[in-house]
């Protein structure tokens, strides 16, 4: 007889899987260059629905540059991104926030002087549809105000943050600064959330909550994640699929367990023998 | 001494409070940053269906249902749902470790458990396969737990769901069992924290519990306009007698806080007029208020200075309604509308009509900071086994040392050993299967063995000194008492906990925990950059602050000639937090000294000898179970000691 634990693992295998025959983002021949470093030559995957998706690879290798690009940020010289079926190459940062993505930073980038309720409020605007006019009378504001704060609320429950609600977020301490970006970024209800090293400079504990908190969104909103991280363990953990990069170049495709085991990510890490 | 037979268990007084008051608020809870109420009515509905959900299961008269969570209106709707159904509610200390629960529900005979979330389930479900009676686990949040999928795993709502089938197809039922209930039925098991050895399951009966909460609200005049918060762990008996047989009978709303981190939010907001805390809570947050002072502007600082000096002078006085100049009432008037106002607001004390600390003596002077402002707070002695109440001070009549003449309907002696001993209406009937523990504690005819040393001031009130065992003499015969001295010391903000050393030796030495908030605070300001809770407790500065401490705390010892023999000589700062987990505290925060002694055994031999420095090695136990070893070399330093002043003859 199987113990609970192991029940409920088994559970999770049947459950999670994601589908991999839809690719909700698919990336196809990036190129970018900066005056003349290419910063990314030619670099093409596919992320699917509801999966884990992680970048990883030296310093250097390009991974934010990815990011950025798929953020709409960077422009891409060439190469194609398609979001569920559309071309959204030519897409601007906040078109790209309209359509679902949502991101956090690798310096964190939150408004200090404001609460922590305050900033995730933030993420909540572009999920407002509202006109000047109906902002200007006050039952319709408070309407649409007290639905966000209701979703809000929903978050900071969510994140386990309720007690610092009210605090302003330059006073708290840097994992839990980090956690009220995610809760930003879930704000937008998004459907790809791109995480830039979410775990670079925390301890053991706020790095096992944080990685718990990745796995729970992923698991209890579907939201699909792609996740820069350095902490290989984090990575081979958490990650359905893993991308390796390396001088802007794409070495490395494919599961955690093969990709541990592949010659020119070892090259790539640990340098030649 | 009957109880009304109408009104003689928790059901019987829920389905009572329907009637009475059925749109009056009966508990909150804090979800999602908005208070949410329910009524008596709602209540009781809820109960109900709860009940029949249980029944529904297979719950039947004399099961027990484990309860373990942060105080969830659930939970406590859980706790009535069984005493409807005859069944017996086994609260739990929620921050037990597995293992802890483990001899609980085994011990217990638990087949059902209601508990708050996936931390809990996970619990149980590790010790499941060694519990081979719990049947069944409900649970409150369903957070995180899609994925568990296992038949004796159910959903609160779901347990609703499944009530109201079981109503549907008998809805006579439940009135029946309820009426089948009486006073002298069991009520509850209390497992008390136990200082020593395995808890032991105190049995009260809804009589032990209704009569002395009856007699309470007599002697406090409690009414249904009073507000509490409900913060203090489920299984301890000051939670149950406050937050839930107090408010079922006199009818009162409890609030259930978000989160323990918001607390101190959460009191601000609803403000009690009623509240009950240990020592620890109060001293907490009078170190709250002292650290924000300290960085407060210069003119906020000199003004709480002056004012908190003018409330020393004569605050007690007024809140006694005693005789003062009419300068110093001026001047309290001043300072209550500048100082004291906005400090107990900050506190959540704005409304405090009454409140009571227990469970362990309280330092003379944080007692008096809070009744200098103005805020009645008493003293109270009692224990899980007289359902609380022993002695309690009365209004007007309070003295910062003792804890009051003894309570309504209550004897109390002190043994030839010292030793207090206690009858009352309330208390209980056994330890759950054991009767040693029993025999040994409470007498054929009635009367309960505390623990505690104490005597009769010439007032007639109660005065502790400290458990029987604990006292003790130095080598030249002065009376040792550790807690007096580790109250004393407690009092500084700096000093989050300490033990002092001294029985059949030659002189008194003492163990520190630093207060991290405090002294961190401390360090930043100071620009004292450390890396951890260890290196911050060996800096040099901060040795040095604690030694100013201890050398006034000796000052104060030395004008007293009983104690002045047991002034602190040497002491040492300790590199890790005492803690429950390690065994160090008991679950209600009690220093376990005997643990500590083996556990430091080094570091005593230390403080007794000429050597400057501690070696220790100890295995830590972290909250999830890992353990992990932590080594040390801790330095020791001896501090001032004063001539006794000379008694005027």
């Amino acid at each position: 007889m199987n113990t609970a634990a192991e029940q409920i693992n088994q559970n999770k295998e049947t459950q999670i899987t994601p589908s991999f025959e839809n690719s909700i983002l698919k990336v196809e021949g990036i190129d970018v260059s900066f005056g003349g470093v290419k910063a990314l030559q030619n670099v093409g995957f596919s992320v699917y629905e509801g999966e884990i998706f992680s970048m990883i690879g030296p310093n250097g290798a390009g991974k934010t540059s990815m990011l950025n690009v798929i953020s709409g940020f960077y422009k891409a010289d060439s190469g194609s991104i398609w979001f569920d079926g559309d071309d959204r190459t030519k897409a601007s940062p906040d078109q790209v926030a309209r359509m679902g993505f949502a991101r956090t930073f690798q310096n964190i980038a939150l408004f200090k002087g404001m609460s922590t309720l305050d900033n995730i409020m933030t993420g909540r605007i572009v999920r407002v549809e509202s006109s000047f006019w109906r902002e200007a009378f006050y039952f319709p504001a408070r309407k649409s105000e007290i639905a966000q704060r209701r979703h809000v609320e929903g978050i900071i429950d969510f994140l386990e943050i309720q007690s610092i609600r009210k605090t302003p977020v330059g006073k708290l301490p840097y994992g839990l600064q980090k956690r009220v970006e995610l809760g930003r970024a879930l704000a937008m209800e998004p459907k790809i959330l791109l995480l830039d090293e979410p775990m670079a400079g925390m301890n053991l504990e706020e790095k096992e909550d944080m990685a718990r908190f990745v796995l729970d969104v992923n698991d209890e909103f579907g939201t699909t994640v792609i996740l820069i991280e350095h902490d290989m363990a984090v990575v081979m953990d958490v990650s359905d699929h893993v991308l390796v990069l390396d001088h802007g170049k794409r070495i490395a495709y494919g599961v955690p367990d093969d990709v541990r085991t592949n010659k020119d990510v070892i090259r790539a890490y640990l340098g030649d023998q | 001494m009957k109880l009304d037979s109408n009104l003689d268990t928790f059901p019987k007084l829920l389905f009572n409070r329907k009637k009475i008051s059925p749109n009056q608020p009966a508990i909150r809870e804090k979800d999602f940053g908005i208070w949410q109420t329910w009524t008596w009515a709602e209540v009781v509905e809820e109960v109900q269906t709860v009940a029949y959900g249980l029944a529904a299961a297979g719950f039947c008269r004399g099961d027990k249902l484990a309860i373990v969570g942060d105080n969830r209106p659930r939970l406590y709707w859980g706790m009535a749902a069984a005493q409807c159904l005859g069944g017996i509610p086994v609260p739990l200390y929620q921050d037990s470790v597995a293992q802890e629960m483990e001899y609980v529900i085994n011990h217990a005979d638990v087949k059902f458990a209601l508990v708050e979330d996936q931390e809990q389930v996970d619990k149980m479900l590790e010790i499941s396969p060694k519990c081979p009676k719990l049947k069944q686990i409900f649970y409150d949040d369903p957070r995180g737990m899609r994925h568990y999928k296992l038949d004796n795993l159910v959903e609160y709502e779901q347990l609703k769901v499944e009530g109201e089938k079981f109503k549907a197809a008998h809805s006579d039922f439940l009135n029946a069992e309820i009426e089948k209930g009486k006073s002298r039925d069991i009520a509850i098991f209390l497992y008390t924290s136990g200082t020593t050895g395995f808890p032991k399951g105190v049995i009260l009966t809804y009589y032990n519990i209704l009569k002395t909460v009856q007699n309470s609200i007599e002697f406090d005049g409690l009414t249904d306009k009073e507000e509490c918060l409900a913060y203090l762990p489920m299984a301890w008996v000051g939670d149950h007698i406050f937050s839930y047989a107090q408010s079922y009978v006199a009818g009162f709303c409890v609030s259930c806080p978000e989160r323990a981190a918001t607390v101190m939010q959460d009191m601000q907001e609803i403000g009690p007029t009623y509240f009950f805390s240990p020592p620890r809570i109060f001293e907490n947050i009078l170190t709250n208020v002292l650290v924000r002072m300290e960085d407060a502007s210069w003119i906020k600082r000199k003004m709480f200075d002056y004012f908190i000096g003018v409330a020393n002078r004569c605050g007690v006085e007024i809140l006694e309604k005693r005789s003062v100049s009419i300068i110093d009432r001026f001047l309290y008037m001043l300072g209550k509308f500048l100082v004291y106002g906005p400090v107990k607001n900050t506190m959540g004390f704005s409304r405090m009509r009454l409140a009571y600390t227990a469970g362990e003596a309280i330092g003379p002077e944080i007692f008096a900071f809070f009744r200098s402002l103005g805020i009645n707070v008493k003293q109270l002695y009692g224990q899980t086994e007289a359902a609380v109440y022993i002695t309690v001070q009365k209004d007007n009549d309070v003295k910062p040392d003792t804890c009051g003449p003894p309570f309504p309907d209550v004897e109390v002696k002190i043994a030839d050993s010292g030793e207090i001993m206690y009858r009352s209406p309330g208390v209980f009937q056994s330890y759950y299967k054991n009767p040693e523990a029993t025999l040994s504690t409470r007498t054929g005819d009635g009367w309960v063995f505390t623990g505690d040393a104490g005597f009769f001031d010439d007032d007639g009130h109660l005065k502790i000194i400290d458990r029987v065992k604990d006292v003790g003499r130095l080598n030249d015969g002065t009376l040792f008492a550790p807690k007096f001295l580790e109250n004393k010391l407690k009092f500084f903000p700096q000093i989050q906990e300490a033990v002092t050393f001294g029985d059949k030796q030659d002189y008194v030495s003492a163990f520190i925990n630093i207060d991290l908030d405090a002294i961190s605070n401390w360090a930043e300001r100071h620009h004292v950059s450390y890396g951890s809770y260890q290196e911050l407790a060996a800096n040099d500065q901060v040795y040095e602050m604690i030694e100013r401490c201890i050398k006034k705390t000796n000052q104060d010892l030395a004008n007293d000639s009983e104690i002045s023999g047991s002034q602190i000589q040497r002491f040492l700062i300790l590199h890790k937090e005492l803690d429950a987990d390690d065994g160090e505290l008991t679950r209600t925060r009690k220093v376990r000294r005997r643990i500590i002694s083996e556990r430091f055994n080094s570091l005593i031999e230390a403080l007794y000898s000429d050597s400057n420095w501690g070696h220790i090695e100890n295995v830590v136990t972290f909250e999830d179970g890992r353990k992990g070893k932590m080594v040390a070399d801790l330095e020791i330093k001896h501090v001032t000691t004063f001539e006794p002043m000379k008694m005027a003859s």
